[in-house]
C-alpha cells in the first residue's frame, strides 16, 4: 500500500495544539500520525489514561473527530457498540458514509484491565482498528508497573531496591497473544517509522475486519530521558530488536524491519534512568537476560516470518 | 379494541416488548434468571423478526461499555442483566446515566452472592439506586410488558435522557406463565416512535466528545443537570402512563395504592409479593379489618411527596424490603419513606420488615400475621420491634 506523504502532510489537523500532553510525549504524536492515516471520517473510542486525560477537559476537546472517552477497560467494548450502531443504521439507510472505528488504549488499558474486552471484540469481529500505545507503565496513575512493563525497568511499583532490583518478571507478548485470535491483521509500529505506522494504519482500516497494532510510545518521564530524545529512543527500540517492526496479515508473518547489524540493548538501556540500576556489578546479570530474551524473541520472529 | 392475549413468562413479555420496539441494537449475555429473555430476542433476531443488531459480548462489564457505545452512537438499545451481572456491570451502568444515554435495561431481580443463589431479591436493583437510572418495578408479566414499552418513551424524552431499568423478581416473575394483554407491533412501534439523537457520534461532519475529563471547574454542574434530568423524569412518567393509559385501558403511576383509604394499616412493597399481599387485603377486609396495601411502582426517581400524601391519614405503615442495607438504620425502602413522611402532621408510625432474600417465599399467613402485628401497634400504639423479618429461622 502507498502512502503519499506529501498529500498527507496537507491535510488537516485532526487533532487540535492546546492539549496538555508533557513536554517531549510521543503519544501525541502517534495520535497525529494515525488520524493523519485515517482521515477525518474516523470515530475513536479511548481508554482512561494519559492520551484521554492531556487531550480533553470540559468544556476543552483537543478532536476534530468524533470521540468517546467511557472507561479504563472498556475501549474495545465501547467502540464494539458504536461499530454495531454503524451497522445497524447503515441497514436502516439513516447513515450512508464509510466511516473507520479506532480505539486506543494504554498498555495497562491493553495488556492487563482491557485484555478481556478486547479479545472479545476481536473475536466477535467487530470491523475496526485497536491501537494500544505502549509506553510500558501505567504512567497516568505515576508509573506503576503493568503486563507490558520490561524486566528490570523500575516503576513505582517495582521501585529499583536493595533487595528487589525493578520488575522481576518478562512482559508479556501481547501482539502475539493478538495474533492467536487469528484476525486478519496484526502489526507492531514505531512513531520513529511514521510511513510504515500510517501505512499500517490504512492497511488496517482497508480491511474488513478486526486489525490491532501494537505501538511503542517512549515516555520521558517514566523511562527517565530528556524530552527531545522520545523519537530517537523509539527508532533506538527498534535497532536492538526489542521492539521488531512486523505484521501479521492472516496468519502471515512479515518483518518490515531488519537492523542490518543488531544494536546491542545495553546502548538502548543506558539511555533510560528506569533501568540506571541494572549497571551495576550485582544487577549486571539482569542485562544479560534481557539481551538472551531479546535475541530468542528475535529468532522466534524471524523463524515464524521465515527469514534466515 | 379486541385483545391480543398471550400466555407468556416474565422473561417471555419482556422479550415479546423489545421484539415490538425492535431496537436498533441489544447486547447480550447469559446469566440466571435473565437467560431465556435474551434467548428469546436472539431467536427474533435469527429468525428475521426484527433486525436488531445483536452484540453477543464476553461479559455484562462489555455488554454495558457496548450498550454505551452504541446509544452514543444514536442507537436505540436494549440490554438485560441480574445479580452478578448487574455488580460486574457496575462502573458502566453509573457511567450510561452520566453520559445520558437513554438505555432500556431488564434487570431480572436475583440476590447478590454469596453466597451465590439464583433467586429473586432487590440486592441487585437496590444496590443500584444511586446509579442514576430511573427504576420501574413491576408486579408480574404484563407490568414487564407495560414497563419495558414506556421505558424508552420516559428515557428518550427531550427532558430526560437518561436510562431506565424495569426490573422484576427472579423465577417468581421471570419464570411464571401469565396471560399478557399486548399490543400490535404497529401500535407499539407507533408509541416508543422513531428514535432522533440530538448528537450522534456517527454524525460524522458533526464530530462531538463524549466523557472528556471534567474535574472541580464542571462536574458538579453537571451532576446539577442530571438531578433536573431526574426531576423531569418524575413529570414524564405520569405523562406517558397517561398516553399509555389511553392506548391499553392500564393505568400506571408511581405506586399503586389498593384499600388505603380508610386503612388502620398499610403494607408497603415493591414487586411480586404485592399481588399476594393483595389478596391477603381482600380476605382481612372480608373479616373487618382496614387493612391496604401500597405497591411501588417508581423506586427512582423517589416520589416522596406523592407517598406521603397517600400515606398521610394511615396509622400505621409496614415497609417490607428485600434488600439489606447492612448497617444502615433499616433496608431501602423504609429509609426513604419514613424520611419523606417527616414532614406530615401527624405522622403515621413506620415499620420495617426483611423478607424474602435469595428468593425465600413469602405466603399469605405470613402476610397476614404481620398485619395484625401491624393493626396491634395502631390499636395500642406501642411499637415492640421497629425492625422485623418475616420468614425467618431464628
Ligand atoms: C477501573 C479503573 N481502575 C483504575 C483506574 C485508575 N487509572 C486511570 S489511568 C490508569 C493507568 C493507565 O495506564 P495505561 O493504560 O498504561 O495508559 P497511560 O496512562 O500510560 O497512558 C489507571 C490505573 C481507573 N481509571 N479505572
Amino acid at each position: 500500500m502507498a502512502i503519499n506523504i506529501k498529500k498527507l502532510a496537507n491535510e488537516p489537523e485532526l487533532l487540535a495544539s492546546g492539549h496538555r500532553a508533557c513536554v517531549g510525549c510521543t503519544g501525541t504524536t502517534i495520535l497525529r500520525q494515525v488520524l493523519r492515516a485515517s482521515g477525518p471520517n474516523t470515530v475513536v473510542s479511548f481508554a482512561t489514561g494519559c492520551m484521554e486525560v492531556v487531550t480533553t477537559i470540559y468544556p476543552y476537546t483537543a478532536w476534530r473527530v468524533p470521540y468517546i472517552h467511557n472507561a479504563f477497560e472498556n475501549s474495545a467494548a465501547t467502540i464494539s457498540g458504536v461499530e454495531t450502531a454503524y451497522r445497524a443504521l447503515l441497514k436502516k439507510g439513516k447513515i450512508n458514509k464509510k466511516i473507520n472505528f479506532i480505539a486506543f488504549g494504554g498498555d495497562g488499558g491493553t495488556y492487563d484491565i482491557g485484555l478481556q474486552s478486547l479479545s472479545g471484540a476481536l473475536e466477535r469481529g467487530h470491523n475496526f482498528l485497536y491501537i494500544c500505545y505502549d509506553n510500558e507503565a501505567y504512567m497516568n496513575t505515576g508509573i506503576q508497573r503493568s503486563g507490558a512493563t520490561p524486566r528490570g525497568a523500575a516503576t513505582s511499583t517495582t521501585p529499583a531496591g536493595k533487595v528487589i532490583p525493578g520488575k522481576p518478571q518478562k512482559r508479556k507478548d501481547l501482539t502475539a497473544i493478538i495474533a492467536g485470535h487469528h484476525i486478519p491483521y496484526v502489526a507492531q509500529a514505531s512513531p520513529h517509522n511514521f510511513i510504515d505506522l500510517m501505512k499500517k494504519v490504512q492497511k488496517a482500516l482497508s480491511i474488513d475486519g478486526p486489525a490491532f497494532m501494537n505501538v511503542l510510545m517512549p515516555c520521558p518521564r517514566g523511562w527517565r530521558f530528556p524530552e527531545p530524545e522520545g523519537i530517537d529512543i523509539a527508532r533506538h527500540a527498534v535497532e536492538t530488536c526489542f521492539w521488531p517492526l512486523y505484521e501479521v496479515e492472516n496468519g502471515v508473518y512479515k518483518i518490515n524491519y531488519i537492523p542490518k547489524k543488531k544494536e546491542p540493548l545495553e546502548n538502548w538501556l543506558k539511555r533510560q534512568g528506569r533501568f540506571k540500576h541494572l549497571f551495576t556489578t550485582q544487577n549486571r546479570h539482569i542485562i544479560d537476560e534481557l539481551q538472551a530474551e531479546v535475541d530468542k524473541d528475535w529468532e522466534e520472529l524471524k523463524n515464524r516470518a521465515g527469514v534466515e | 379494541m379486541a385483545k391480543n392475549l398471550l400466555a407468556l413468562t416474565g422473561n417471555d413479555a419482556g422479550a415479546y416488548a423489545v421484539k415490538q420496539v425492535q431496537p436498533d441494537v441489544a447486547a447480550v449475555f447469559p446469566i440466571t434468571p435473565q437467560t431465556e429473555l435474551m434467548h428469546k430476542v436472539a431467536e427474533y433476531v435469527a429468525d428475521g423478526v426484527i433486525d436488531t443488531e445483536l452484540i453477543t459480548v464476553e461479559s455484562e462489564h462489555s455488554a454495558m461499555s457496548a450498550t454505551v457505545g452504541a446509544a452514543a452512537g444514536g442507537a436505540r438499545t436494549f440490554t438485560a442483566t441480574a445479580a452478578n451481572g448487574f455488580a460486574l456491570m457496575w462502573e458502566i451502568v453509573y457511567i450510561a446515566s452520566s453520559l445520558r444515554l437513554p438505555i432500556v435495561m431488564a434487570l431480572i431481580n436475583r440476590a447478590l452472592s454469596a453466597p451465590i443463589n439464583i433467586h429473586g431479591d432487590h440486592s441487585d436493583s437496590m444496590g443500584g439506586r444511586d446509579t442514576g437510572w430511573v427504576q420501574l418495578y413491576s408486579e408480574g408479566a404484563q407490568e414487564v410488558y407495560d414497563n419495558i414499552i414506556q421505558a424508552y418513551r420516559i428515557a428518550e424524552h427531550k427532558d430526560v435522557l437518561l436510562p431506565v431499568m424495569a426490573t422484576f423478581d427472579g423465577f417468581i416473575i421471570s419464570h411464571t406463565t401469565e396471560i399478557v394483554d399486548t399490543l400490535t407491533d404497529e401500535v407499539v412501534r407507533k408509541f416508543v416512535g422513531e428514535y432522533k439523537p440530538a448528537y450522534s457520534l456517527l454524525d460524522i461532519d458533526h464530530p462531538i466528545t463524549v466523557g472528556p475529563l471534567d474535574l472541580y471547574d464542571w462536574y458538579f454542574e453537571h451532576k446539577r443537570s442530571q438531578i433536573e434530568a431526574t426531576k423531569h423524569a418524575k413529570r414524564v412518567i405520569l405523562e406517558v402512563a397517561d398516553e399509555f393509559y389511553k392506548l391499553t385501558g392500564r393505568r400506571y403511576g408511581y405506586f399503586d395504592d389498593y384499600r388505603v383509604d380508610d386503612a388502620e394499616a398499610v403494607i408497603v412493597v415493591l414487586g411480586s409479593a404485592a399481588g399476594t399481599t393483595k389478596c391477603v387485603v381482600d380476605k382481612m377486609r372480608k373479616d373487618g379489618k382496614k387493612v391496604g396495601v401500597l405497591k411501588l411502582r417508581v423506586f427512582r426517581p423517589f416520589p416522596a411527596e406523592e407517598l406521603a400524601d397517600a400515606l398521610k391519614d394511615v396509622p400505621v405503615v409496614g415497609v417490607l424490603d428485600r434488600a439489606v442495607s447492612f448497617g444502615g438504620w433499616g433496608g431501602p425502602v423504609f429509609n426513604e419513606l419514613r424520611s419523606a413522611m417527616y414532614n406530615l402532621e401527624r405522622r403515621p408510625e413506620v415499620v420495617n420488615y426483611y423478607y424474602g432474600l435469595g428468593g425465600r417465599d413469602i405466603n399469605t399467613e405470613q402476610i397476614e400475621e404481620t398485619f395484625n402485628t401491624l393493626l396491634e401497634i395502631a390499636e395500642t400504639g406501642k411499637v415492640k420491634e421497629r425492625f422485623g423479618y418475616i420468614g425467618l429461622r431464628e
